[in-house]
């Protein structure tokens, strides 16, 4: 989606580095890729060292580093360009229940394209001059808490990711409900666990349902879901609003 | 970061973590910590380094690894703005490190496919 405003820009010096957090690997990120055909690197980040080492809690959220290798925007909200929208998926078959149920709270999450990609153009085009380029100290002050909890957390995620590289199931499962309740405000680290779970009545969404199987909830090994969480923190607060 | 088994190749905790193990001990920034064991070799003993940087890990006996997590010295995520050398795998299985792109402005962006 990010295609052709990369292409563009491309010229002035800037690119665009994807980062695709799933601890399936290549094996999870291949079809998107493949079907978005990048002219960027596009990365596979399978023990979301995006969440460690830059404090990504939800996706898509973007760093922008300057040519020094400096980081002049911490972790935020990365909405697609504002022409860019995709449709909602069609499809001749009824979504199963849940699926509708999650599209009309996805349709309620708030973004802000316009400010953002005004204030990527500018950054571009003034580099260090603009105001939306910050200064190091104001980077390191907007960056992530980061308590002995939370970083504890990070390592109980990153285990989790392994054992799931390693097919034990059993084990990913007890690390990431440590790592839940630990870093209670990451959505990826709720969304990668429950993306994984497999749900008959999903289908082609599977990794979307996110949630207990309507046969048989009880088996579900999360304390929450997708949409139990999206309805109780509210979609518009989903992702964290645009600052200056 | 995971670590198989109960040593850790000195270079590669250095490449993941941005730390540098050097003759005062492991060393970011304007800290240094002074490691309580020999640490000129290439490898590190995986639970004392962890426990001497007082880095948080966790164990999983069951497949020999463990996960050492970052460091909370302060109570920012970033402890400076200079960006961690990321190095990740693309579809083909090779790597790319941040530090290639220097010279260019970069937008770091990341999606997951759920």
């Amino acid at each position: 989606m990010w295609r052709a405003l990369r292409d563009e820009l491309q010229p002035n010096g800037v690119e665009l580095i994807t980062v695709g957090l799933d601890s399936l690997g290549a094996d999870g990120c291949r079809a998107a890729i493949e079907m978005a055909q990048p002219s960027h690197p596009a990365l596979i980040d399978t023990h979301h060292q995006m969440a460690t080492r830059f404090g990504v809690v939800n996706i898509p959220q973007s760093i922008w580093i300057d040519e020094q290798g400096m980081i002049v925007r911490p972790v935020e909200s990365a909405p697609p360009p504002p022409t860019d929208v995709a449709p909602p998926p069609q499809g001749a078959d009824p979504l199963p229940q849940r699926l509708t149920d999650i599209m009309a709270e996805a349709a309620q999450i708030e973004t802000d394209p316009a400010r953002y990609h005004h204030a990527l153009r500018d950054w571009i085009t003034k580099g260090s001059e603009s105001q939306y380029a910050l200064s190091p100290e104001a980077v390191i002050q907007r960056s992530a808490p980061l308590s002995k909890d939370r970083a504890m957390g990070h390592a109980h995620f990153e285990l989790a990711c392994e054992a799931v590289v390693q097919n034990e199931k059993g084990i990913a499962v007890r690390h990431f409900r440590a790592a839940h309740a630990l870093v209670p405000d990451s959505w990826t680290y709720r969304r990668q666990a429950w993306s994984l779970e497999a749900v008959e009545a999903a289908g082609p969404f599977a990794r979307f349902w996110q949630g207990p199987s309507p046969n048989a909830a009880e088996s579900w090994p999360y304390d929450s879901d997708w949409l139990t969480d999206i309805r109780r923190e509210g979609p518009a607060n989903y992702y964290a609003p645009w600052q200056d | 970061m995971i670590i198989h088994g109960a040593t850790i190749n000195t270079r590669s905790f250095e490449a993941e973590t941005g730390w540098t193990i050097n003759s005062e001990g492991a060393c970011k920034a304007d800290t240094c910590i002074p490691l309580p064991f020999d640490h000129d070799g290439q490898t590190l003993p995986a639970k004392a380094l962890a426990e001497a940087m007082h880095l948080p890990f966790v164990e999983a006996p069951e497949l020999d690894i463990m996960a050492i997590g970052p460091e909370s010295f302060g109570s920012h995520s970033l402890q400076t703005a200079r960006a961690p050398d990321l190095s990740l795998p693309d579809l083909n299985g090779n790597i790319h490190r941040l530090s290639e792109f220097l010279g260019q402005k970069v937008i770091l962006y990341a999606w997951a496919p759920y």
